[in-house]
């Protein structure tokens, strides 16, 4: 099962981001879990400078960008 | 080379509407269609440029770069970085604490931040083409030269010393050994897709404000008599400068808004100084922003942040009006 977790404190971007994470892993048909983290410090923890952040099992995939879902797909199998 | 939208302008005014030439709402709805569609056009084809330019620049480099670096050197990239790097406001704090953790000083920081909303390719496509220039390269300029005074005086006042327990709480956490995937070098093929991404995200941020600020700019131009701004602002009395500064800090506006106003304003004879001043306190700073800095600055320095700026945008205005622009 993929932990996808979605770094950012609240934009519109990072909305956007866990949108097209959730619909990337639908298209992958792969089993998932998505967590948006929020919390600056534990943002700043995962070594993250700019959000929207994608990380995908415990790996920075992205930072700073909002990624479309093909993408991400890429990045999920 | 901008000749054809005052071409369809004119079409659409006087043909199309049937209106008269020299009538306020000609003279307005003119201004309004001229400039929306030149704004609207010259914005995609400069994002889109510069997102291929900049497809390979990101924050995390920047802050590389910084470490160690001497101070005066320092405060210098900082600014000048802050006038390159995509960036999101909303990426602030994270930036803010990611730097502040990397040892970077508090000022070198700072200069990265407060140059980084007023230079963009949306404002140096918009002063370029609506005031010039001259004007442009005075804009960027005292863009850059408030990022280096700014983060430099923050320095000087020990800045360091107000910061929230947040900031230490954020150090003493530490970074857990995340790792990053290895920077690939980007193809022909990423920067288009990152160019074209920025070119979305940034337009469907903008175009409102592009409407919004000419709109407000097509009122003035067409409604508003010269004599009016002339007579009680137009001498670059000194009390006009501070004011536009407090007036342009707590507005939130994006370049793309407040240029077109401004080639208004200067149009019906604001002095230049009194603009300027305007324009970059509007870009600069704002409620939103202030509110993120809260979680990182205590109110004392967040009180400095503000004085600093109002006295540098004020001093730009003042010393732009003597020497007669």
């Amino acid at each position: 099962m993929k932990k996808i977790q979605i770094l950012g404190t609240g934009c519109s971007k990072c909305n956007q981001l866990g949108a097209n994470a959730r619909q990337a892993a639908e298209i992958a048909g792969i089993e998932y879990e998505i967590e948006k983290v929020t919390d600056i410090v534990e943002i700043s923890k995962m070594g993250v400078i700019s959000t929207p952040a994608l990380v995908i099992d415990g790996n920075i995939v992205s930072t700073g960008k909002l990624l479309k879902p093909e993408k991400i797909k890429a990045f999920l199998v | 080379m901008f000749s054809i939208f005052t071409k369809l302008a004119d079409f659409c005014v006087y043909y199309v509407f049937g209106l008269e030439q020299g009538t306020q709402l000609a003279s307005s709805l003119h201004f309004f269609i001229e400039d929306v569609t030149k704004i609207y056009a010259l914005l995609i084809v400069m994002i889109y440029s510069i997102g291929w330019l900049r497809a390979s620049l990101d924050v995390e480099r920047v802050r590389e770069y910084l470490i160690g670096k001497p101070r005066i050197w320092g405060y210098l990239a900082g600014s000048a970085f802050g006038a390159i790097t995509p960036f999101c406001s909303c990426s602030s704090i994270p930036l803010f604490l990611g730097f502040t953790q990397a040892r970077i000083p508090l000022g070198i920081t700072m200069a990265f931040l407060i140059t980084s909303p007023i230079i963009n390719e949306v404002a140096i496509v918009l002063l370029g083409s609506l005031l010039g220039i001259k004007f442009m390269l005075l804009y960027i300029g005292f863009g850059l030269l408030a990022g280096i005074l700014g983060g430099m005086i923050l320095d000087l006042l020990k800045a360091e010393c107000y910061l929230t327990p947040l900031v230490q709480k954020v150090r003493e956490a530490g970074v857990d050994g995340v790792s990053q995937d290895a920077r690939v070098s980007l193809s022909v093929r990423d920067r288009h897709i990152f160019a074209k991404g920025e070119l979305g995200s940034i337009f469907i941020r903008v175009w409102k404000w592009v409407l919004l600020g000419v709109g407000l700019g097509a009122v003035l131009h067409g409604y508003v008599p010269e004599t009016y701004i002339v007579e009680h602002l137009g001498r670059g009395q000194w009390w006009s400068v501070p004011g536009a500064v407090l007036l342009g800090i707590p507005l939130y506006s994006n370049a793309s808004g407040i240029i077109p106003v401004a080639e208004s304003l200067l149009g019906k004879g604001l002095p230049v100084g009194t603009t300027l001043a305007f324009m970059l306190s509007t870009v600069a700073a704002s409620f939103p922003e202030f509110m993120l800095l809260k979680q990182v600055m205590k109110p004392r320095l967040l009180l400095y942040f503000f004085l600093i700026l109002v006295s540098m945008f004020t001093l730009i205005g003042w010393i732009m009006n003597m020497m007669n622009f």
